[in-house]
Formats: structure tokens, sequence, C-alpha cells
């Protein structure tokens, strides 16, 4: 101890006491501080923290709804539901992905493409998700899973709905599918103000009745309000809002009469519409080849995405609204009709046909030989001269012609209820205009009137406004806006909005004109080009063959055999029947097919007799059978 | 050789003389209040608390019993042992979750920075009861060498929670023995000049615990996650709180070491307000009874270490409290008496009968 001499006990004591002071009242301050902390969290901003922990709590956990199912106007189904077990993961769940699925590997069946899209929606996925990792599991599966749950937290099997078409590719172009939803739909459903509605829906249709009706077929979707803890586990359900199914689509379309169709077509490539003339309903709606669209639901593997996209036959080409070709002599009954209603000719008007029409130093030839002879309208359409066209194409002009086609609507888009409708080309003096940019081509000649008569030259037209054009040839002028869906039924109220079949416009023909071409393609399937494909039809059916060019071969003379079979031209036929009261007006074009006589009408032959007669081909294969007669 | 008599009144008197009724009964009310609170944050952790309690209790025990003076001589030796292990565990420490804490002696793994905690205030105040006459310039800065040594082999082990606690101890003491104010202002200055430069000695984590703190939405699912649901747990607990066991943010999950360094979030969020303050007033009442005891301890030494000692319960809790309301970084400091956990019980309760005994000898030294 120091010597007591230094020590002033007295003021030591005095100053440590101060020291101690002024240490307990800076406890009381630090103490103070943290009330006033406290104060400031649990009654000023308390409503902002009761919220955040709400927040936490809750989840909306949403509940998708079921798919709208879509049948045929017989109620045969083309596309529904089924529930199938996924073996799901919760990547938030799970420490090491990888693992824990090369151990799942060794239980259940996951291929490379499996982990490849895994891995794809892991990326796009939010935090608490979970994501499949194999769909489809066999009940084997489930069981051996189940057996072994207890090793694999964070994963779950769970029952999901899925699409499918029974049908397989029948219809498939008409049908279309539905597919993950991506970037691009989500702007579409933000554009709805669907975006609440979309939570936890994975597919939107993508192409189209499926795209087209998305909105009424999706439903509402249901909530849970689950609360879960930080893991994003549910602890328990506090309220339940059910969803409601989407609305179920009733189709004008008649399967059975699409498959008849689709054999007749075999392996060529193709199109064929059929309409109701009275509704503007459609029967059938071909583009041949299909696709199956279920390849598409759970994400379409590589290999088939490869093929479908760089086959030569172009199957995801929906050929019957995107195929724009030239409509050969099956423009010829709408040529003589404009003739008619215009007063440039009259039926009994008759020319003399040599072979060939000269205009401007230029042959146009005629497909026969030396010529049809005098011909006057009737045969011009029954035996399909084409020199008759060639004069009336000049004596008429382009603006009329082009006036009057756009009545029929070729050239326009027709409004069908799928996307993607191709324009076609509908050649006038303004069309040309637009479509060139140098001054020099922007000219219309009148040299180019003439073989816009055969329906060659500019002209391209969709199958669909073909058969639209047939079906207002077939009702006196009554233009229909064709649709594939009949009604759209709410499975819930049983309520049922119907498409109506208000016509778009009814054409000021006059019955008499009609009548005669009527008749007259009548006498094409009696008599004329289309005799061979319809002898001993038990109804009277009216029809045009047509033979659209691909190439044009200078100065030799077609020969199908040489030509390859790309080049071939295109076979095309109209048709209604029965032709008096027509209940099915139809266009068809088989690609490279040849004459239109020869390998279109017959389809139309076998379509006709389906649907009037219920008479089923005797074998599917088609007949390619020499036509005497030209086209 | 006494004879053997059964007399247990006599007994249970000689068990309970040195314990000052006060401090016990603030004790029994703070430990029952966070036997309440663990029951709701982890009851099934409330058995073995039991068991640090009786542990705590027992050391507290043979603590209030040991007179100063029997302290002071531990003193030095306490001390040096401490930095010597500190010296081993940054030569041969175990390493677990990136930091060097433990030192492992092949049956059991001990932190030797917790020896600190007592070790630093018993090692100044024996320092400078030794040189109570006269405090030369000298004697301060050996004071602070002897202070910033152990302080600077835990920051670095890195464990900044424990290095404040054992800075705080000692920074007490010598505050308590008459730093002048002017030195501390010039301290606290050169402190605020060389921020940019301590910026750089700390690690990443660190850093980062710091910058999360001024921002923590920057990092709402990292780094910021703890501080932002402890806010939002004491913010959703209101005046009144949600009730016992029903705490949203501490059953789901969203409260990390709810049990442990966060226990006060589910305290806060069960009970509000309300027994926010009430916790509030029980350390109050603790640091007073402590500081009383302090202010009447007859030695520079008593006084000193008792001061400090009852600053280091104010330390845990001020620090603790701040960082689970988001007013502090997050730094490794249970909440004193509350906080699940065996050692830091151990040494808080060495604290409190380190105070009995400064208590229960004040006046043997007069006699």
């Amino acid at each position: 101890m120091r010597p007591a001499e230094f020590r002033n006990p007295e003021q030591e004591l005095d100053r440590f006491q101060r020291r101690l002071a002024v240490a307990g009242g800076f406890v009381l301050f630090a103490f103070f501080l943290l009330f006033a902390r406290f104060f400031w969290l649990q009654v000023v901003q308390h409503e902002h923290y009761q919220t955040r922990a709400e927040d936490n709590r809750i989840s909306l956990v949403p509940i998708v709804p079921n798919r709208g199912v879509i049948v045929d106007r017989d109620g045969v189904v083309l596309a529904r539901n089924y529930s199938a077990y996924t073996l799901e993961i919760t990547p938030s769940r799970v420490a090491d992905l990888e693992a824990v699925i090369n151990e799942l590997a060794g239980i259940i069946d996951i291929q490379p493409k499996d982990r490849k899209r895994f891995r794809k929606l892991l990326e796009e996925s939010k935090n608490f998700e979970s994501l499949p990792i194999r769909t489809r599991l066999s009940d084997e599966e489930v069981a051996r899973f189940i057996a072994q749950r207890f090793r694999f937290p964070g994963v779950e099997i769970k029952a999901r709905l899925f699409r499918q078409y029974p049908q397989g590719d029948l219809a498939s172009h008409a049908m279309g599918y539905i597919g993950r939803v991506n970037d691009r739909d989500l702007e579409k459903i933000g554009e709805h103000e669907q975006d609440n509605n979309y939570r936890g829906t994975e597919h939107f249709g993508k192409t189209g009745l499926e795209q087209k009706y998305e909105f009424e077929l999706h439903g509402q979707t249901g909530f849970e309000e689950v609360e879960v803890d930080a893991g994003g586990r549910a602890v328990r359900v506090l309220s339940r809002t059910a969803p409601v199914s989407g609305n179920n689509l009733t189709l004008t379309l008649d399967v059975k009469l699409q498959r008849v169709i689709e054999r007749a077509f075999g392996k060529r490539r193709g199109a064929l519409v059929a309409i109701e003339p009275s509704t503007g309903g459609i029967l059938a709606l071909v583009s041949m080849p299909g696709y199956d669209p279920n390849l598409f639901v759970d994400g379409i593997n590589p290999q088939d995405w490869e093929f479908l996209n760089t086959s030569e036959d172009k199957p995801m080409v929906n050929r019957a609204l995107n195929g724009a070709y030239p409509p050969g002599s099956t423009f010829k009954p709408f040529m003589a009709l404009a003739a008619l209603e215009i007063g440039k000719r009259t039926p009994q008007q008759t020319i003399s046909d040599p072979g060939f029409f000269n205009f401007g130093g230029h042959t146009f030839r005629d497909d026969k030989k030396g010529g049809h002879g005098l011909v006057d309208m009737y045969k011009s359409i029954v035996h399909s001269c084409d020199t008759y066209y060639y004069m009336l194409a000049n004596d008429m002009g382009i603006d009329h012609i082009s006036g009057f086609m756009r009545q029929l609507g070729l050239g326009q888009r027709t409004g069908i209820d799928i996307e993607g409708e191709s324009e076609g080309v509908l050649p006038s003096q303004e069309w040309k205009r637009k479509r060139f940019r140098k001054p020099e081509q922007q000219k219309w000649y009148a040299g180019e009137t003439v073989s816009i008569g055969i329906g060659q030259g500019y002209n391209a037209y969709t199958p669909i406004q073909l058969a639209q054009a047939t079906a207002a040839l077939a009702s006196g002028g009554v233009m229909y806006r064709p649709h594939l869906v009949k009604h759209i039924e709410n499975i819930n109220t049983g309520e049922r909005t119907l498409i109506e079949p208000q016509p778009l416009r009814t054409l000021p023909l006059k019955p008499a004109n009609v009548e005669f071409i009527r008749q007259a393609m009548i006498g094409v399937n009696k008599e004329g080009t289309g005799a061979r494909a319809f002898a001993g039809a038990e109804y009277v059916s009216a029809g045009k063959t047509g033979t659209a060019q691909v190439y044009s071969l200078k100065g030799e003379k077609y020969l199908e055999g040489k030509v390859k079979e790309r080049l071939r031209d295109h076979a095309l036929f109209i048709a209604f029947a029965p032709a008096e009261q027509p209940r099915i007006a139809l266009a068809v074009l088989v690609e490279n097919g040849g004459f239109g006589a020869q390998s279109a009408a017959p389809i139309a032959r076998q379509v006709l007799d389906y649907y009037l007669l219920g008479k089923l081909p005797k074998d599917a294969a088609p007949e390619d059978e020499e036509v005497g007669e030209d086209d | 050789m006494t004879e053997f008599a059964f007399r247990p009144r006599e007994w249970w008197q000689r068990l309970v003389a040195p314990i000052d009724p006060t401090l016990l009964a603030l004790l029994a009310l703070l430990l029952g209040y966070a036997l309440l609170v663990l029951a709701s944050a982890s009851p099934e952790r409330l058995n073995n608390q039991f068991i640090n309690l009786a542990v705590a209790l027992v050391v507290m025990r043979v603590a209030s019993q040991m007179p100063p003076q029997r302290l002071m001589h531990l003193a030095l030796p306490l001390y040096l042992f401490g930095v010597l292990l500190l010296v081993a565990v940054a030569l041969f420490g175990d390493v677990s979750k990136g930091a060097k804490r433990w030192l492992n002696l092949g049956f059991m793994r001990i932190q030797p920075s917790e020896i600190m905690k007592i070790a630093m205030p018993l090692m100044l105040a024996w320092y400078f009861q030794k040189h109570e006459a006269m405090l030369r310039l000298r004697d301060w800065a050996a004071a602070a060498l002897i202070l910033l040594l152990p302080v600077a082999l835990i920051a670095r082990q890195p464990d900044l929670g424990t290095a404040i606690l054992v800075f705080a101890a000692g920074f007490f003491v010598i505050f308590l023995a008459g730093l002048s104010w002017k030195v501390m202002a010039l301290l606290f200055v050169g402190g605020l000049a060389s921020l940019p430069f301590a910026w750089t000695l700390l690690r990443d984590y660190q850093r980062h615990r710091i910058l999360t703190l001024i921002d923590p939405e920057s990092d709402p699912l990292g780094k910021g996650f703890h501080i932002i649901q402890s806010t939002i747990a004491v913010g959703s607990g209101g005046i009144l709180g949600k009730g016992w066991g029903n705490g949203t943010q501490t059953h789901l999950e969203f409260i990390p070491e709810r049990h442990t360094d966060f226990i006060f979030a589910v305290l806060s969020e069960e009970f509000g307000l309300l027994g926010n303050t009430f916790l509030l007033v029980l350390y109050a009442l603790l640091i007073g009874r402590g500081l009383m005891i302090a202010a009447n301890a007859p030695t520079l030494f008593s006084r000193l270490l008792a001061g400090s000692v009852t600053l280091i319960f104010f330390t845990y809790a001020f620090v603790n409290m701040g960082m689970v309301s988001g007013i502090l970084p997050v730094v490794g400091v249970p909440l004193p008496f509350v906080s699940y956990g065996g050692t830091a019980l151990v040494t808080l309760f060495l604290g409190v009968g380190i105070l009995m005994s400064i208590h229960k000898h004040r006046m043997l030294v007069q006699k």
C-alpha cells in the first residue's frame, strides 16, 4: 500500500460517487432512448408493422380453376383436363437441389430433359413455389416415392390438372394448344387486367381456339388464405374462395366429318374449309399435315420442336388460314357472276376460242390445244375455258374485277375466331401501288388483267376466303363471318352465349344471275370437269375445279411426271350441296396435287357423301386416276 | 472438530447469509419473466435453462462468499491466464462459422474471451487500487494497454460483441477511476477521426452489418432479414402485445435466434410496450442497486469492481435491445439474465455474486 499522506479518501470517494452519478444518469438516458424507440415502433408505427407482420404471416395461395372443355357440335370432346400426379420440389426448402434430384432419380425415372425443364422453371419462378421435376407419374412411381418420402423434405407429390387433346392431331390447327406462360402472354394478361386471376396459372393458349378464347376458357382463380411460416410452409388454412371453372366451348365443327377429310387427305398436304352457308359456322377446318397438340402441354421436347419447325411439310403452318394460293379456275364462277352483275356479258353471248388469246404481243394459252370452239358462259364454267376469261377480264378491267371480288371477302381477313389469318392478295391498282416501291412497278398494266381472269397472276387467296366466297354463292349473297365456336357455356350457371350467326352483309346480287352460276356449277359436276369425281352421286352438287400454277414453264409443255413433286400445280376444288338448298359449302386445296379434278374433287366428293348421306369412303386410300378432261 | 448435528434452519441461514435479498428479489422477478418468455419462444429448452440457472446460482453463491481481498489476489493471475488463452486461441483456436473463438482442450472446448468479461474489470480495479495514490499519465497509459490488448485479440477473432463488452467493462473502471473529462473528450474526438481507419480494419461481414443497420431494406432476404423481422416483431407488438404464445413473428419462425440473442423480439411482440417498459424498469432497478453497492463499497478496488460489473449489465441490456429494435448493429450480445444459454448466465451470475460479496463485506474492512 502507498503511504497514507498522499491519500485523500474523502475527495476520492466524492469524485467516485460523482462519476457513479454520471454513469447512472447515462444509464437512465440510454434507457429513455430505448423507450423512445419502442414508443416509435410500437405506438407511432404500430399499424405499419402490424400490416407487415400480417403480410409475413398470410399468403394467398391461388387455386387454379379447371380450364373449359372444348367439344364439337355433337359433344365429342376435343380438349379436356385430366388430373395427374407430379413430383414437385420447393426449392426454398431444399439446400442442395442437384443432390436431391440425383437422389430422386434413384427411385423415379428422371430424364435429362426433365432436369433441363426444371432448371428453366427455376429461373422463372418465384421463391415459394413448388416446381415439377417430373410430370405424369405412374401409380407405381407414386407408391415408390411415398414409401421413401421421409428422405426428401421439400419434395412432394401433387395432383395437377393437365390439358389433353383426346383426338390427337385431328383438327389440330383449329384447336391450337396451350403452353407455359411466357413474357408475351404476361403482357396480354396485363392488357386484359387479369394479373390477379392468373396468379398460379401456368398455361396459356398459344394458338388456335385455345389462344382466341383463352380468357373464356381460363375461369376464375380461387384463393386460399394460408398462414405460412418463414420457410413458406403452410401452417393452416384461414379461408378459402373456391375457383370458378372456365367456360366450355361448343364448336360448329363436326369431328367425324373432320376425320373423314383428314383421312381423305392421307399423306398429302393441303387444306379444306367446310362452312354451313346458312350460319357461317365452320364444319371442318383442315390443314394437312397437322401436329399433336398434346406434345406442347408440359413443354415440348427439343427433338419434336425441331422436327415440327424444320420439316419441309411445314406442319405448324395453318394452310387454311395462312396459306395464300392462286385460286386458279375456281375463280371463274365468281368472274362470271361479276360479268353478269356488271352487265359485261349475258349468259347467251358466245366467243370463239381458238386455244389462245393474244394481247399486247403476248399469247395467253388455253389448256386445251386448239380451243373449245364456240363457248358461252355455261360452257366456259363447265369446261373451264380459259380464253373466255382472258377476254372477259380484259373487257371488265382490273377495277371492276377487284371491286366485285372485294365484296365477296377475297383478299381480306374473314375474321374467323382464330388468330393469325393472312390477308391474301386481291390484285388492284391500289394494291400494286402499295406493294411495290419502284414507280414502273407500281403501274398496273392491262396485260396483267388478262391472267387475273383465270385466277392466276397476282391473285392469292386463303382457302378460308375461297370457302367463304363459295358459301356466299351458295346462300345467294348472304355473307357470314366464318366461326368455329357455336356457343360458350358457363357450366356453373348453365348459361349459354350463342355466337349469333349474324350476316356480315347481303350482297345485292340478282337471283337470276346467282341461279345461272349455280346451274353452271351443277353442270361442272354433272358433265364437266367434276363429272368423273361426282359420278353416281345421290344428290345434286355444284362445284368448280381449279389448278394453281406453282412454277411457270416457259415454252415447255407442262408434263406432270417430269416436274418435281414440289413444283407441281396445286389442285383446287370449290363446291356446295345440295345445290338447291345448300347445307355445306367448301373449298379444298391439295398442294402440288396437279389437276383439281384429279386430286381435289374426289376429296370434296367424300366430304359431301359423308356429310349429306353419312356414307364413309370404302377405303381411306385416295385414288389417283387419270382424268380425261382438262381443267 | 465439530460435532455433527441436524440443524436445517441454521444451514439454510448460513447458505443464504451472503445473498443480498434486494438483488435476489429483483433477479427473481427478472428470471421469472425470462422463463415465461422462453416458455413461449422455445419451451423445449426450459429444462436446460433450469440446469443452466442452477449452475449459475451455485457460481453466484460461491462468489458471494469470496471476500474482495481474495478477489484482488485473483485479479492479476486471472487476467494473465485470460490473455494467455486468447493468444493460444489466435494461434491454435478452432474455427467455427468463420471465427476463431474456441480453444479445444481435448475434453472440452472453452471460449477464453468469456473469462475476460470478469477478468478485465478485476484486473483494472486491482491496478488502480495499487496505484491509488498518484495517477500519472504513465499509469493511465498502462491502464489503456491492459484494456486494449485483450480487446484487440478478441476483436480479431472476430467477435465484436464480446470485444465491446470487454472494452466496456474495462472502460467503466477507467472512467470511474477518474479519467479526466478532457482526456475523454480528446479520445472521443480522436476516435471519431479514426473511424474511417477503423472501417478498413473491420471484416466484410461486420461492415455489412453496419450497412444493413443503416438501410436494412437494401438486402431484405439476406443480412437485413434479422433486423427487419425483429423490428417488425417489436412494432407489431403494439402497446399491450399480442399475448403470451401468440406472437406470429415468433411462432412462424420469422425471428432468427429467437431463444438467444433475439429473445427480446419475442418478449416485445407478445408483451408490447408495457412488457418492454417492465423489463426496462427491472434492469434500471437492478443497475440502481448495483450502483448503490458500488457507492457504499469500502475500498477503491471494490468500488470500481462493483461499478464496472453493474455497468456491464447495462451494456448487455442496451446493446441487445438496441440491436433487436434496430438502432444498433447486430452483434452477438445476449439479453442479460433472459437469453437462453449457460455461458452468459454463469458470467452474469458471477458478476452478481461479486456484487453481493462486496455488499456483504462493506463493513468488514472498516472494522
